[in-house]
């Protein structure tokens, strides 16, 4: 999905300039997928990141709102959303005083199959990249799962390009050791 | 730790089929959030049925406020209305979200500090003058077209008065059923007619029958010898004045002739209206 809005979000800022609400649906429409993809990936529970991504386009409008004109044709929509979706995760996360990783299962979801069933499967993916620190979490989700450059990124967090690599490389090799636990948790189940 | 030798034999997985198995994780999503989205920013709407003294009736509202009363009977009626007065989609649900349900329920049963957002985008400034004027009106009180026009300061605009009232997206909750005709008849009603404007006031603890037939007898005034304050008939005040003490008068300039003063809560002296 790296490229998919881009060609959009030139026409869309225009569209956006010069007639907010007759453009916004088509924003929400452009967007919805990925806001809701990254507050997934970042906050664990479906019922959260629906929640998340809805306050992130309530945000993006009362900011589009005040913007000049030219303000808003020179946004990089996708790394300004991703930055607004970001914030709102984590203050959600901060205000409830819950840690992600707790909602990393989805009890409704799926039933609660053992973990070598399971272990190929994306939900398990989902809840190791749930047990990374938050900023991990967050680096390799705007990477990999929203596909943002580091260049983006940088905008969207506010942080070195060098420093995110870092995060995604150190998020990915800590995702590698888990598998691999798991998978020697599993196979010392199987042999015992 | 030594990552290399903990890792067990056999088991070699590089991080780019780890880049290629996050990136299955992106999720579409839920076809209501969209929707919902738009809502919340005031671009689409809901709507539900509630309860009202005329059954039931349809409520619809957004981000910024409710933003229709209205008592079409059928949803696809209603939805083309609203499509056609505001330009926006308005989708059904099941019941108002329950903070907006309670709020509502609170100030049709009288409670004029529960808080209200009203979504007036699209109206005229003379007409939502008109209308927050008529939130003023307490349930159970009526007040005729020429007070709303005087109170806002346009007193010769009374038939305009009447003609935002009639054009009231938000009937029941902004009460224009509280305004009635200068002559003291209950007149002409948007939510459904006259008959529903008789139901509600009398559900609201007005009788009908009794202020039409002071009004017939030539009375818009209701004055207390013991105060010395004239009120208009439905007035709080003045209908605690005893039979005993109470005195009628046809017009504000006769009630002041005889020596008495407006009530400060129903401002009775600029509206004009005067018994032939």
């Amino acid at each position: 999905m790296d490229d998919q809005t881009r060609p959009i979000d030139d026409d869309l800022t225009a569209l956006l300039a010069d007639d907010l609400d007759a453009a916004f649906e088509a924003l929400v429409n452009a967007h919805a997928d990925r806001l809701f993809s990254i507050a997934l990936r970042v906050l664990g529970n479906r019922a959260d990141a629906e929640e998340a991504a809805q306050d992130a386009f309530v945000r993006a409008h009362r900011a589009l709102s005040g913007y000049e004109p030219a303000r808003i044709r020179e946004l990089r929509l996708r790394a300004w959303l991703a930055t607004i979706v970001v914030n709102v995760c984590r203050n959600r996360t901060r205000v409830r005083r819950v840690r992600t990783t707790e909602l990393a299962f989805d009890p409704g979801a799926e039933p609660a199959a053992d973990p070598v069933a399971r272990r190929d499967t994306r939900e398990a993916w989902a809840s190791l990249l749930a047990g990374l620190p938050p900023a991990q979490r967050t680096a390799i989700v705007l990477r990999h799962v929203d596909g943002l450059s580091y260049a983006e990124m940088a905008t969207a967090l506010g942080r070195p390009e060098g420093t995110l690599k870092a995060q995604v490389h150190r998020g990915l090799a800590a995702l590698r050791e888990a598998f691999l636990a798991t998978e020697r948790r599993d196979r010392e189940e199987l042999t015992a | 730790m030594n990552r290399n030798a903990a890792r067990p034999p056999g088991s070699s997985v590089d991080l780019a089929a780890i880049e290629a198995a996050i990136a299955t994780l992106a999720e579409p999503a839920p076809p209501t959030l969209a929707h919902d989205a738009l809502v919340a920013v005031g671009l689409a709407d809901d709507y539900a049925l509630i309860d009202s003294p005329i059954g039931p009736i349809r409520v619809a509202w957004n981000g910024r406020g409710v933003s229709a009363v209205d008592g079409t009977s059928d949803d696809r009626a209603f939805e083309l209305a609203f499509l056609g007065r505001t330009g926006r989609r308005a989708a059904r649900r099941e019941s108002l979200p329950p903070r907006l349900a309670r709020a509502i329920g609170r100030r049709l049963s009288g409670d004029r500090r529960a808080k209200v957002d009203l979504d007036l985008r699209g109206t005229s400034e003379f007409e939502r003058a008109v209308w927050l004027k008529a939130l003023e009106i307490p349930r159970g009180e009526v007040r005729p077209y020429g007070w709303i026009a005087s109170e806002i300061g346009r007193p010769k605009a009374v038939r305009a008065v009447g003609t935002a009232l009639g054009h009231n997206p938000i009937p029941l909750i902004v009460p224009c059923h509280r305004v009635v005709r200068s002559d003291g008849m209950l007149g002409q009603y948007s939510l459904g007619g006259p008959a529903n404007k008789r139901t509600i006031l009398a559900a609201e603890g007005l009788d009908p029958d009794e202020f039409e037939s002071l009004a017939r007898a030539g009375i818009r005034y209701l004055a207390s010898d013991t105060t010395r304050i004239y009120c208009l008939p439905t007035c709080h005040n003045a209908r605690r004045i005893t039979p005993a003490h109470r005195v009628p008068f046809r017009s504000a300039a006769a009630s002041e002739a005889a020596g008495y003063r407006a009530c400060r809560e129903c401002r009775p002296a600029g509206t004009g209206i005067a018994a032939a």
